[in-house]
């Protein structure tokens, strides 16, 4: 942070007045964090937690008593004898102001805008009591940017608040978007003014969740996807990843962290799906196929560390900056697409329906996903594993438009035979998660037995780099890491690059902080409590499930027996196995 | 001090002839090379570590470097001269006026004619309306200057004064003062320049070498007013914290425009500690104000005075790296600058060991991409690092936390020019300049509508009226309306608080500021609404983007006062401008107290002070749609007077759009609304029939 010189001296307690109430905090704190603390609301437009400030939006500007001019509360620090106003009729005039002053420069299409109801801007709009145009004049006028699979971007939209750009540098160090020209003309863009698709944006969304307004927002095919159901030529089948279940009830009003698979799957059986699937199977095959890769190279003495390879952000994220460590990737596809190839050939045989037929619908808390997507090698005797993918958001949307209330609907059961599902598999959802799965398999691997404790907790919990010392023989110690977030994916891949010297042999990386619970298309905010909770919902729920280990997965069993014949076999290689090439920015696809 | 003031060293000089070398030194290199004591220093650098000094040991240290022979020091004087020099006032202001072609033509006369001179390009003297200045020192005679020498006049100089060693009256701008110790013959009857009515009332300081030595020449630099004097004073005493103290003394306060005392700046940044060790001294070259070239005079022409300042800034702080950030629109600037510090890095002024005291210091110049925000402390240090020129948020200050997270001082150029000037003259002699807490001298880039536009140097307190009468008062007869001061955002002060004086905060009070020194005089002809709309378009097009107040409110008032200066087109366009006129000073004032940096907060400045001191003007902007100063040509409209109209029809073929009517031999007829109010008409007309009101 830029106020390295506070944070090195320990907190002093100190006593401050905010509106004339007295209140107790410690001298290492904003105004802003204390206020917020003691239930005083202080608005903002930029502020971000555990992001370096900017102090740009200026909207959460407070009077201290002695001070010539209200100060920016998200970035002023707390003294002793304090005495702060929140609420002065200057403050108010000044919010007022910049609201004006913003939404005078705004496209104002609030009723078409996605943000329309949960947006920052219309919401200060709203408590300013701003009725009409005190500043209408130029306007900012730039092109839409739709040029990405996942991601839009609606500059005429954007306030210039700098979150996007203070996530995508310090939270992700991408880096992929900064300010350019000067003053009214401001514009939040990629190097050189390119476009996304044409940039080093990984698209993994996080700049999405923290943006205020309807400027960048994800690609919405759920248009597509309803025009696939209404096919009756059709086979719409969907997929659901793990971490979704415990976060879409928020939306409706559910309490955070409860798992509502069961009712998510009577939505969207009422919404015309033919079939629902869990994405755990697919996690469950990806278990297999990677801890098998795992010990195969441990064995064989192949290339080490090996790399997860399930968050399609940090791949792209790879081959971009890292491309020089590709044979240290798992082959293994995604467990998305591993269930879409499956969905496609197992399953379409079984139920003797054509392949071609088949609309593979995916439901993701990924932005990116919607770019793994599109990979061509991705693609199965020429049909794309998964046809489309939705993020928890659009999904949101669509069960809203169904006028399907959550809450009220009964549990359902996911369709046979793909819809049986793990405990290792559910983890997926979270940061650590893969790595606990496939080493709970590799040890069943190696020693043909499970292990005593399936829970591996060293690479539990939200910190950005989890690091874990697991034993597998007497003889052979393997050396984990779980990172998640790209700027701690970047510490691991320098240290690879360094020459290993922490001696890793497997390293899980999820792009964003927190792994899918956190994904870039998961409900908007950054709350860290509810991320919390959201982890704590997967590992309860591996907790009870009565098969914990991927390898248990019966359902996987026949797969293997009756289909892909074995670990790693040559069917296996052809429908769950990938590859990856370097990518310069000029090449996205 | 003033040019006739200049100390002049004591020492007695031989007066032995013909010690100069025969070689013609046009070439500009050559001058510096003429020096034997290179490599003086490689012998001295026997590495002494920087220990901590006891504050009453002195420190030895080698000045060998910085002490001129007694033939050096004459050359450098230019004391009995064998041949003919010619300065040529060689700064950009000299250029622009066309100093090139009369160096050119003087080089190629002298062939011509035979002549063995010296041409020594200096810089600028302050007086840039009489560019290009050409001062001529014929062999053992004083200096005298020579006033707007354009290329033609040249060959009547060779004639005149170099051949027949006359001088040319009616060009003489006046002479130097003769080195007292030399033999040099004086003209008795040529008054001094410092009596020049431009200089007589100035207070030459921070200028006092501007214009008079050459700027390539480090021998000129300690000649002249004991350059590098002052650093090795500071070296041999080794008691950095006394030379905060002697800044304290001085009053010395920023002459970048905050004004904040620089010796408590120092003594923050002294005090700060850095997490490695490192500290930076900055020079703030980033002059970005238009009209302001203050800091381009002192850099073209006496970059030496920057270097030692910031020996001694950076020794005071405890730092071993400068920066000089220098925008990229001062090319001469930036060659001046090279030149000095390779100069000095050749001489063991900057490097390792400096004269040999164990001190360390090197300069690195950066050059600005033209951002005027990177003026702003913050943004030059974002911009320093590779970043976006953008402020960052204060406190931390950069005197904790600066260029790349360590202790950073940062000060201007004209602050820096004047430290070893300081400490030589005495702090407390320097303190009694000036009143209040406004101490010593301070420079102002004269402008606008003034007789003599150029570079004047005053003591703080003096009043605006008398700065007015050194630039020669107003053109045309015409009478005094405001004077804009503090750069773009700073404000205009009425021609009822003339009697202002320069001093901090008694300019603040009237809603102006100090800034770096921009002072633009305008006349009865200037609209007050169309300035205050110019400066806000400047502000709004360089604000960098960053706040909402600035980058989205500057942009508001540039519009409102755009309105103002426009006829309003319908009844909707008239209520608009109503309204806006009633949200121009809350969104001003809201600019004003929220936006995140110096640029922004003083941005409403411009607006906020016309329309306190020329409400009327705006209201009849408003109201009347007529501006009283007849310069808000949207306001306006072209009229044909029918008396004076003898219907040749010129006006109604060049008109663009077809707006004028009439048969020939009959008065035509402007038509307003189709008028586009290019002024073909009337500059057309031969009969002065076409009227604009």
């Amino acid at each position: 942070m830029a106020t390295t010189t506070t944070n090195l001296i320990s907190p002093k307690p100190v006593k401050i007045w905010i509106n004339d109430i007295l209140i107790e905090a410690e001298d290492n704190q904003t105004i802003l964090q204390v206020a917020r603390n003691y239930g005083i609301h202080i608005p903002t437009l930029c502020y971000l937690e555990d992001v370096t400030p900017t102090g740009s939006c200026r909207i959460c500007v407070v009077e201290i008593e002695g001070a010539p001019k209200p100060v920016p509360s998200c970035c002023t620090f707390v003294k002793d004898g304090m005495k702060i106003y929140t609420n002065t009729p200057r403050i108010q005039t000044i919010r007022k102001v910049i609201v004006e002053l913003l939404v005078a420069n705004h496209d104002m299409d609030c009723l078409y805008c996605e943000r329309n109801g949960n947006c920052e801007l219309q919401d200060l709009a709203g408590i300013y009591n701003i009725r009409g145009h005190r500043f209408l004049g130029s306007k900012r006028q730039n092109p839409l940017d739709q040029t990405s699979m996942a991601l839009v971007r609606d500059p005429n939209k954007c306030i210039l608040c700098l979150r996007c750009v203070k996530v995508c540098d310090e939270v992700q160090s991408v880096h992929a978007i900064d300010v350019t020209k000067r003053g009214f003309e401001s514009i939040v863009t990629s190097t050189f003014g390119k476009t996304i698709h044409e940039s080093s944006c990984v698209l993994c969304g996080q700049c999405v969740r923290v943006c205020p307004t309807g400027a960048l927002k994800e690609r919405d095919v759920s248009t597509e996807v309803m025009e696939a159901i209404d096919d009756p030529n059709t086979v719409v089948t969907v997929q659901i990843a793990p971490s979704i279940s415990v976060t879409i009830g928020e939306e409706f009003g559910i309490p955070v962290g409860t798992d509502v698979s069961g009712k998510l799957v009577t939505a969207l059986k009422r919404m015309g799906f033919n079939a629902v699937f869990d994405t755990v199977f697919g996690a469950d095959l990806t278990v297999l196929e990677e801890a098998n890769e795992l010990v195969k190279r441990i064995k064989n003495g192949e290339t080490l560390p090996l790399i997860s390879t399930c968050s399609p952000g940090w791949i792209k994220f790879m081959e971009h900056e890292f491309p020089d460590l590709i044979p240290h990737m798992s082959t293994c596809k995604s467990p998305m697409s591993m269930q879409g190839a499956i969905i496609k050939s197992f399953w379409a045989e079984k139920k003797q329906i054509n392949p071609k037929r088949v609309y593979q619908v995916a439901i993701m808390p990924c932005m990116a996903k919607k770019f793994e997507a599109e990979r061509s090698e991705l693609v199965n005797d020429g049909l794309p594993n998964t046809d489309a993918v939705l993020t928890t958001r659009e999904l949101i949307r669509m069960i809203k438009k169904f006028g399907l209330d959550l809450k009220m609907l009964p549990d359902s059961k996911y369709d046979d035979p793909l819809g049986e599902s793990t405990g290792a598999g559910k983890i997926f959802g979270t940061s650590g998660g893969v790595m606990e799965a496939a080493l709970r398999t590799a040890y069943w691997l190696v020693n043909k037995k499970n292990l005593e404790n399936l829970e591996i907790s060293q690479v539990r919990g939200l910190e950005g780099i989890k690091k874990a010392k697991i034993q597998i023989t007497p003889e052979m110690t393997l050396n984990c890491v779980a990172a998640s977030g790209l700027k701690n994916a970047r510490i691991i891949c320098d240290e690879i690059r360094a020459g290993n010297p922490n001696n890793y042999h497997f390293i899980e990386i999820m792009a964003c902080p927190g792994g899918c619970i956190n994904g870039g298309g998961q409900p908007r905010g950054m709350d860290l409590e509810v991320i919390k909770k959201r982890a704590q919902a997967l590992y309860d729920l591996d907790k009870h499930y009565s098969v914990r280990l991927s390898h248990e997965n019966t359902a996987v069993q026949r797969l293997y027996a009756n289909f892909l014949k074995e670990l790693g076999s040559h069917e296996a290689h052809h429908l769950l196995h990938t590859h990856y090439y370097p990518r310069s920015e000029r090449r996205t696809k | 001090m003033k040019l006739k003031e200049m100390k002049v060293m004591t020492e007695k000089i031989s007066r032995k002839k013909g010690t100069t070398k025969k070689t013609r030194s046009t070439n500009i290199n050559e001058i510096d090379k003429n020096t034997n004591n290179k490599n003086a220093n490689s012998k001295n650098t026997n590495n002494k570590i920087a220990n901590s000094k006891n504050a009453n040991s002195k420190n030895t240290i080698n000045k060998k470097a910085i002490t001129l022979t007694q033939d050096q020091y004459r050359k450098a004087k230019h004391i009995q001269n064998s041949k003919p020099i010619i300065f040529i006032g060689m700064g950009t202001c000299g250029l622009a006026s066309g100093a090139q072609a009369t160096f050119d033509t003087f080089r190629s006369e002298a062939l011509k004619y035979k002549l063995d001179i010296e041409i020594i390009p200096v810089g600028c003297v302050g007086s840039c309306f009489l560019e290009p200045i050409v001062d001529i020192k014929l062999p053992g005679k004083a200096r005298v200057a020579y006033k707007q020498i354009t290329s033609d006049k040249v060959v009547e100089i060779i004639q005149r004064t170099l051949q027949k060693e006359e001088i040319i009256r009616e060009w003489v701008l006046g002479k130097y003062p003769v080195e007292p110790s030399s033999s040099d013959e004086d003209f008795s009857d040529i008054p001094l320049i410092s009596d020049f009515e431009f200089f007589k009332n100035q207070k030459k300081f921070v200028l006092s070498r501007c214009g008079v030595v050459n700027p390539r020449s480090f021998e000129e630099y300690i000649a002249y007013e004991d350059g590098f004097k002052a650093l090795a004073e500071v070296l041999e005493e080794a008691n950095p914290q006394k030379v905060i103290d002697d800044i304290k003394t001085s009053g010395l306060r920023g002459r970048g425009g905050g004004g904040f005392p620089t010796g408590q700046k120092w003594q923050f940044c002294r005090d700060a500690q850095s997490p490695d060790g490192q500290k930076y001294v900055i020079c703030n070259a980033d002059e970005g104000d238009p009209g302001a070239f203050m800091d381009r005079a002192v850099l073209e022409s006496d970059p030496f005075s920057v270097i030692e300042g910031m020996i001694i800034m950076g020794y005071a702080i405890g730092a071993s790296k400068g920066i000089i950030y220098c925008r990229a629109e001062y090319p001469i600037a930036i060659k001046q600058l090279t030149n000095a510090i390779s100069i000095c890095s050749e001489r063991g002024l900057l490097g390792k060991n400096i004269l040999n005291s164990g001190f360390n210091f090197e300069i690195e110049i950066k050059k600005g991409a033209g951002a005027f925000v990177c003026g702003e402390e913050t943004a030059l240090i974002e911009s320093i690092e590779g970043k976006r020129g953008m402020p960052r948020i204060k406190p931390p200050y950069p005197a904790t936390y600066g260029l790349y997270g360590n202790p950073t001082n940062i000060n201007n150029v004209e602050t820096i020019a004047q430290i070893a000037k300081i400490l030589n003259y005495g702090p407390a002699k320097f303190a009694e300049w000036g009143i209040n807490k406004s101490r010593g001298t301070k420079v102002f880039s004269l402008t606008g509508k003034i007789k003599h536009a150029g570079l004047v140097e005053v003591p703080m307190g003096i009043t605006i009226r008398e700065i007015v009468k050194i630039g020669g008062g107003i053109p045309n007869g015409k009478k005094f309306k405001a004077a804009q001061i503090g750069g773009p955002s700073g404000g205009c002060i009425p021609a009822h608080l003339i009697n202002t004086p320069i001093d901090y905060e008694e300019l603040k009070e009237v809603g102006a500021m100090m800034g770096s020194g921009g002072l633009v005089i305008m006349d009865e002809s200037t609209c007050m609404v169309d300035t205050a709309r110019f400066f806000m378009k400047f502000i709004q097009e360089e604000s960098c983007g960053k706040c909402i107040p600035c980058r989205e409110g500057t942009r508001r008032l540039l519009e409102i006062l755009t309105k103002l200066t426009q006829k309003p087109k319908n009844d909707y366009e008239v209520v608009d401008r109503m309204k806006s006129m009633i949200s121009l000073k809350e969104l001003a004032y809201v600019i004003k107290d929220t936006a995140l940096c110096g640029l922004g907060n003083s941005a409403p400045n411009p607006v906020l002070t016309t329309l306190n001191y020329f409400r009327d003007e705006y209201e009849a902007h408003l109201y009347e749609n007529r501006c009283p100063a007849k310069a808000c040509i949207g306001l306006l409209s072209f009229r044909i007077d029918a008396e004076k109209c003898v219907g040749c029809g010129l006006c109604k073929l060049n008109c663009p759009n077809d707006a004028i009517l009439g048969e020939k031999k009959q008065a035509h007829y402007i038509v307003e609304e189709k008028c586009v109010k290019c002024g073909l008409c009337k500059s057309n007309c031969k009969f002065n029939a076409v009227i604009l009101e």
